[in-house]
């Protein structure tokens, strides 16, 4: 199989892992999520194992990757180069963070949760790609 | 307590599928990012296997425990547009969401990452906050 067919296998793969332990974990549950957010109401703090637990793997996959050269099925890492903290980062987070909130979904467990076919959730999805489409005309060159 | 360490283990499998798409594509797993191109047309088949992949999670949860996860959404339709929108535009414009910055970000300590999550953790407070003071 040719590089371009494995790096489809392994995107396959491991969305597939990515959604399987968003399941787990609960994130598919915007009332949970919201109860983790909720830290001046009745504070659910189990989102917060969540993060702790995708974090630490990650921390440690990430000692791995520093020693490797390059990826096993592609010529480079891309990694961002960007390290400003800049208005867009600041604005763009506040923005995401509101709708979060107000939503529950964030856009990996937005999709997941297609699979369930609920009518809210696919409502939610379509506003969200409506919203990245805006996003990408109307700043369009500012931001790659 | 099994909840908490249900919670982790889900945790440590989005850790895992986030390393192993930087090992082995040497992408980061950032889901608006991946979306974001997908709308573009950019790596079409890559991405959209990986969006194929995350619908397909859950069906394995199905088959492995005979349920499907709990989703409950109980926002108004006009309040889960609007929900949609600020998430897709905020998440292109932040460069990234709770994945990218949250899991990727945190874990490569990208200080663009850090105050990327600790800005959506305060509005997304203040959204709920917000939101339980209005129905009250």
């Amino acid at each position: 199989m040719k590089h371009e067919q494995l790096q489809v296998l392994a995107a396959l793969v491991v969305g597939t892992i990515f959604g399987l332990g968003l399941a787990l974990s609960g994130m598919l549950d915007p009332v949970r999520v919201q109860g983790f957010l909720d830290v001046f109401g009745t504070w659910d703090p189990s989102l917060a194992f969540v993060l702790g637990g995708a974090v630490a793997v990650a921390m440690g996959g990430m000692a791995w990757i520093r020693r490797m050269s390059r990826p096993l099925l592609a010529d480079r890492f891309h990694l961002p180069m960007n390290s400003r903290i800049d208005a867009p980062l600041v604005i763009g987070s506040a923005i995401f963070g509101l709708g979060w909130g107000l939503g529950g979904f964030c856009p990996g467990p937005a999709m997941a949760s297609l699979s369930l076919g609920l009518t809210p959730t696919l409502v939610f999805v379509a506003f969200m790609l409506a919203g990245m489409v805006a996003h990408d005309r109307f700043l369009a060159g500012r931001t790659s | 307590m099994t909840s908490y360490l249900v919670s982790l283990l889900g945790g440590a499998l989005i850790g895992l599928s986030s390393v192993m798409l930087l090992i082995l594509n040497g992408r980061i797993a950032g889901v608006s990012g991946i979306l974001g191109r997908l709308v573009q047309g950019i790596n079409t088949r890559t991405n959209s296997a990986f969006v194929v992949g995350l619908l397909l999670g859950p069906v394995v949860y199905f088959a492995a425990f005979h349920h499907w996860p709990t989703v409950t959404m109980t926002a108004s339709l006009p309040l889960i547009m609007v929900a949609g929108l600020l998430v897709g535009f905020g998440s292109r414009m932040g460069s990234g969401c709770t994945s990218g910055h949250g899991v990727m970000g945190l874990a490569r300590l990208s200080p663009r990452s850090i105050v990327a999550v600790l800005t959506f953790l305060v509005s997304g407070i203040l959204a709920v906050a917000l939101l339980h003071g209005a129905v009250l």
